[in-house]
């Protein structure tokens, strides 16, 4: 028994002398890439170790990342929400001012072209009854407006003011039903008048049978009323019915979408036709 | 003091060695002496004493010479080893079994020490066989003459006898 305890010591010393020695060889002799053996066994089986440890680390991180982290991840969620609900919000008013700016662009620059005199108003309210197709602009006597005064819009005609107060007007659509405007089919210069219908469209009267009319022809302002300045344009000819009579039935879409309108300009000088006739009379008074 | 008497040996052989290289024609060592030192401490002191004696011994040599330091002390060590379990297992006290142990363990170390530089790409060895022969049998005459010498001391048979009567 003892004489195999010796030969199994003897055995581990031969080994670790063997051992010793290619530790020590390695340190002096280089691989192919010049790095010493040592050093390549070294770094290779730690690595090895490393990669096994970085594993180890790694799922234990991701299984901690993807249950026990989701508390905060929560908390950073709701956040967020919160954040991309204010963003939205401001979104909304940058997009509203943004349209509200092109809005009054499209009129500055109806302004600059015209050669009529003009101010610019704000509606800051609709009609209070669904009877009367009317708005409130901001502008009243105050600043040189009276009754009868076109309004316009970059699009076309919007109607005209038919009670100013001291800081605010109200003005009448060209669809209420009470409305009209002096007209003419732009192609073929066919007079007649046109009417509001109370709905969104308008009716074009007192236009003969014999005219040439066919729809999409554009239908803009005579000036003969005394209210509108001539060439304003009030809309398309949607269909036009020639009937057993002397006129056409004609509908027309208007030009301006009345729904969206957020500021109009006010014509402050007199139509020609109004200066001609002496005063502020026209077809709308008649019809009013 | 059998540890201080080894390495006395072992730095006389070194000694010699060096300065018997210089006489050697081309600077080639026929023999090598400190090899016949760690084979005569393996075969009368067995295996373990054998491996470290050529351990110790090669690594010396190697850190004296040029080459990589540890490649010989491998060899040598391996040798002193076989050397001492070969002297433990078989009787070899005649001269002819210590002169083929001397051929055969320098023969070992050889292809050993060359192996192993060949191995990693340290250093080639074209035809080294007659070299190695010639080696092994200087080695052999010079070890077994060695032992003649101190058997022949007085007092040294005596002293083996109780070694081995001890072991």
């Amino acid at each position: 028994m003892a004489v195999v305890d010796i030969r199994r010591r003897t055995g581990y010393l031969f080994l670790a002398v063997i051992v010793g020695h290619v530790i020590l060889i390695s340190t002096q002799v280089t691989t192919k890439r010049g790095v010493p053996m040592l050093e390549a066994a070294v770094f290779g089986i730690f690595s090895e170790v490393q990669r096994g440890a970085n594993t180890v680390t790694g799922g234990v991180r991701t299984w901690w990342q993807d249950y026990f982290a989701l508390q905060q991840v929560r908390s950073e969620n709701d956040q967020l929400k919160q954040q991309i609900g204010e963003l939205r919000v401001r979104l909304q008013e940058e997009r509203g001012l943004a349209q509200q700016s092109q809005s009054l662009q499209k009129l500055l620059d109806l302004k600059t072209s015209t050669a009529l005199s003009t101010t610019a108003a704000s509606v800051i309210a609709g009609g209070a009854s669904p009877e009367f197709r009317t708005i409130t602009i901001d502008k009243g006597t105050g600043e040189g407006l009276h009754a009868d005064m076109a309004v316009i819009a970059p699009a076309g005609v919007v109607g005209r003011v038919i009670q100013p107060s001291s800081r605010a007007s109200k003005v009448q659509l060209l669809i209420d039903r009470n409305a009209a405007a002096g007209a003419i089919i732009e192609r073929t210069r066919a007079q007649g008048v046109v009417i509001g219908t109370g709905a969104d469209q308008l009716r074009m009267d007192y236009v003969p049978g014999s005219a040439d009319v066919k729809a999409g022809d554009t239908v803009v302002t005579s000036g003969i009323d005394g209210i509108y300045p001539k060439g304003f344009v009030i809309g398309q000819i949607q269909s036009v019915r020639r009937g057993a009579g002397e006129y056409s039935s004609i509908v027309i879409r208007p030009a301006v979408d009345f729904t969206s309108l957020e500021a109009v300009l006010i014509v402050l000088t007199p139509s020609p036709a109004t200066t001609d006739a002496g005063g502020g009379t026209g077809a709308n008074q008649d019809r009013e | 003091m059998k540890t201080a008497g080894v390495l006395v040996a072992i730095a006389l052989a070194l000694a010699l060695q060096t300065s018997l290289a210089r006489f050697v024609v081309g600077g080639t060592a026929a023999l090598d002496l400190v090899l016949v030192v760690v084979v005569y401490v393996a075969l009368t002191s067995g295996p373990v004493t054998g491996m470290l004696a050529g351990s110790v011994a090669g690594i010396v040599q190697d850190a004296l010479s040029s080459g990589t330091v540890g490649i010989g002390g491998l060899a040598k060590a391996i040798v002193g080893f076989a050397a001492g379990v070969v002297g433990q297992q078989f009787i070899v006290t005649a001269a002819f079994p210590r002169f083929i142990m001397f051929v055969a363990a320098t023969i070992v170390h050889a292809g050993l020490f060359m192996g192993m530089y060949v191995l990693l790409g340290l250093k080639a060895f074209p035809s080294p066989w007659a070299a190695v022969l010639g080696q092994a049998i200087v080695n052999a005459g010079v070890g077994t003459s060695a032992f003649a010498m101190i058997e022949s001391l007085p007092g040294a048979m005596e002293q083996r006898k109780f070694k081995r009567s001890k072991r």
